[in-house]
């Protein structure tokens, strides 16, 4: 076992932040004259996993497998439909909004669209401030010394406070959308595709500034994204959603080197690659995401899936260790 | 050149060139404000109205004669040094009550206007902000006031009260208004519901005082200050419409549009323009006015709106 492979065991040994079990999140569809509930749009899907402290877990897949609505329903800004969340040994799946805000503390989001995740009738002062004024008692200097010292973390100056989000390019918004889910110090972070609205090269310079915060502050995130290879930079673990449930979730090392899922496969095929060595074979999927309100029975993956067999159909795959935690939900490895 | 850039990409830059750093930050209001004032219709229509506001105000100081004070000696009398605009038929200076009724006129278009604000806002916020249940409680509610037939209201509570007063006035014309106002806050607030920032805001914890007054509030400003404007305008219509067929505020009690009323009769129609076409212009005037302004706010608010 090299150097890197003890610390990595034993950033994942460490002790449980968040604990997901069994999340449901539906949506009801109303229809007909008296809108009634006809059916239901189920965006997460019996999902269960753990995070452990300080590590970033990466959250994989297609528009529409449901991943900001995982990230949205953790930090309660979307009622679950059932389900346990548990952060810190509390759970948190019940509570009301009083007795949640102790608790938003330590738990903030990072959101994708930088132009519509700020309020643009407020100046980054107030924008920053905001999170000390609801949650702290801090005297007005207080919060002022510790907004500039967010600032100059996040890498923008603290003369622009006075400023307003238009007055930003998408980069820096993206950087006062960090400062202000940092400013409160919370262990556990979603970043909700927080690099995807921008450029490819502003995006390396926020992917590095979040990963030196995540040391500096000593962070955890639940890190949501499409790109596979921004999660491949960013992460340590990777969960692979489609349709509403995790069909595999491992260590970035073993779900790169050798994904199980056939739909992860198919993913990671995708991914153009520079190196022809490793070029992987490139597995076309026929066909579109099922509609969430009319998944197919049994396996998700089934419709679209090149090894679909009988019990496919019948039975709902659970999620199986393979060993060294690598998890898989197919049945191709029962 | 290349090395010092590359060093430049891996120390994570500050973006801002320097120079900038004395530019004060513009916020969206003040934005606003200066594309309001490229607006020269708007500019013009808020000067001419302040015009037309510190007369009225001033009135004592610009006419010696009493708006309710009759002399019947001296009725119908052609404008002269004495009586600038002359007198009506009951011998009341017109000038004097010209003034004077621009007084009641406006106080009743703005006051109507602040009332209908206070109910149509507060149940709009209410509704577009919880939505479900009590969305559809208060939407029904609103849909019952919009289909009440307002002129029909109106006579019909001013034919049982015996004298109304400015405030029945003000508060029939606001009871009968706040459901459209309602209808475009609760929509502004329906759709700032599913912000980003609004989740954010959440995300903090803060109140919904907190969401409502900070987030919201200022997010859907500019629909709101552009119909109140607009619906200042509406009420001394309604108000001069009203008094001129003589449903609205009382005599003797002088306002534009009881003013107005003398022209009903032919003789004063034909003989004594000097009688109705003053109060005739300054409510023209002052509609037009409101209009504008209310056109320029709605540009300066919504720059895409003026990109015919």
């Amino acid at each position: 076992m090299t150097v890197t492979e003890v610390l990595e065991k034993e950033k994942t040994s460490q002790e449980t932040i968040l604990k997901v079990e069994n999340l449901k999140k539906y949506y009801p569809i109303k229809g007909g004259i008296l809108k009634r509930t006809v059916g239901h749009i189920k965006a997460v899907d019996d999902v269960s996993f753990t995070v452990f402290r300080g590590e970033t877990l990466g959250i994989v897949g297609e528009s529409g497998s449901g991943k900001s609505t995982l990230g949205r329903t953790i930090l309660r800004l979307d009622k679950p439909t059932a389900g346990k969340i548990i952060f810190e040994d509390n759970d948190i799946t019940e509570m009301g909004n009083r007795k949640l805000r102790p608790f938003r503390k330590n738990m903030q989001i990072v959101f994708q669209d930088p132009y519509g995740s700020l309020n643009a009738t407020m100046n980054v002062q107030q924008l920053l401030e905001e999170p000390l004024i609801v949650q702290t008692d801090l005297s007005k200097k207080e919060r002022t010394e510790l907004v500039d010292e967010m600032l100059e973390k996040v890498g923008l100056r603290k003369e622009d406070k006075i400023k307003y989000p238009h007055e930003f390019s998408g980069g820096q918004r993206q950087r006062i959308g960090i400062a202000r889910a940092l400013i409160l110090r919370p262990k556990f972070v979603v970043c909700d595709e927080p690099v995807s609205a921008l450029d490819v090269s502003i995006q390396a310079q926020v992917l590095n500034l979040m990963s030196d915060l995540q040391d500096e502050l000593n962070l955890t995130y639940l890190f949501i994204s499409h790109d596979l290879s921004v999660v491949k930079h960013i992460s340590d673990r990777v969960a692979v959603m489609y349709l509403g449930q995790i069909v595999e979730i491992a260590d970035k090392k073993d779900i790169y080197r050798e994904p199980l899922h056939p739909y992860t496969q198919a993913l990671l095929s995708s991914v153009p690659t520079i190196n022809r060595k490793n070029k992987r074979e490139r597995i076309i999927l026929k066909g579109d995401l099922p509609s969430p309100a009319n998944p197919p029975s049994g396996c998700p993956f089934r419709t679209r899936c090149p090894f679909a067999h009988d019990i496919c159909k019948e039975v709902r795959p659970q999620l199986k260790d393979m060993g060294s935690n690598h998890r898989v939900a197919c049945h191709l490895h029962a | 050149m290349q090395p010092e850039q590359q060093m430049n990409l891996n120390q994570d830059p500050k973006i801002n060139v320097p120079g900038e750093a004395k530019e004060k930050g513009i916020s969206p209001f003040r934005m606003a404000f200066r594309r309001f004032l490229k607006n020269k219709a708007a500019v013009v229509s808020i000067f001419v109205l302040a015009i037309i506001i510190l007369l009225c105000l001033c009135a004592p100081l610009l006419t010696d004669y009493d708006p309710i004070e009759y002399d019947l000696l001296k009725i119908d009398q052609k404008p002269s040094s004495e009586h600038i605009l002359g007198t009506d038929n009951s011998g009341r200076d017109v000038f004097s009550r010209l003034l004077y009724g621009g007084r009641i006129s406006i106080i009743i278009g703005f006051s109507a206007m602040f009332f209908t604000l206070v109910i149509g806002v507060t149940l709009g916020a209410i509704a577009g902000y919880y939505g479900g249940k009590v969305d559809n409680i208060i939407m029904r509610i609103t849909d019952i006031f919009m289909i009440l037939p307002f002129l029909v209201l109106v006579l019909v509570i001013v034919a049982i009260l015996e004298k109304v007063t400015i405030q029945i006035f003000v508060t029939i014309i606001a009871l009968t208004s706040w459901p459209s106002l309602t209808r475009i806050v609760r929509g502004s607030f329906l759709s700032l519901r599913e912000r980003e920032f609004v989740l954010g805001a959440r995300a903090i914890g803060a109140s919904d005082f907190r969401i409502i007054f900070r987030h919201f509030i200022p997010n859907a400003i500019g629909p709101i200050v552009v119909n109140a404007t607009l619906m200042v305008a509406t009420y001394i219509v309604i108000e001069s419409g009203l008094s001129f067929i003589g449903f609205g505020i009382p005599e003797p009690t002088p306002t534009w549009g009881n003013m107005l009323s003398s022209a009903l009769s032919v003789r004063v129609l034909q003989y004594h323009p000097e009688q109705w076409v003053p109060p005739g212009l300054m409510i023209l005037l002052t509609v037009l006015c409101i209009n504008f302004i209310g056109d320029g706010l709605r540009d300066a608010f919504d720059p895409k709106s003026n990109k015919r």
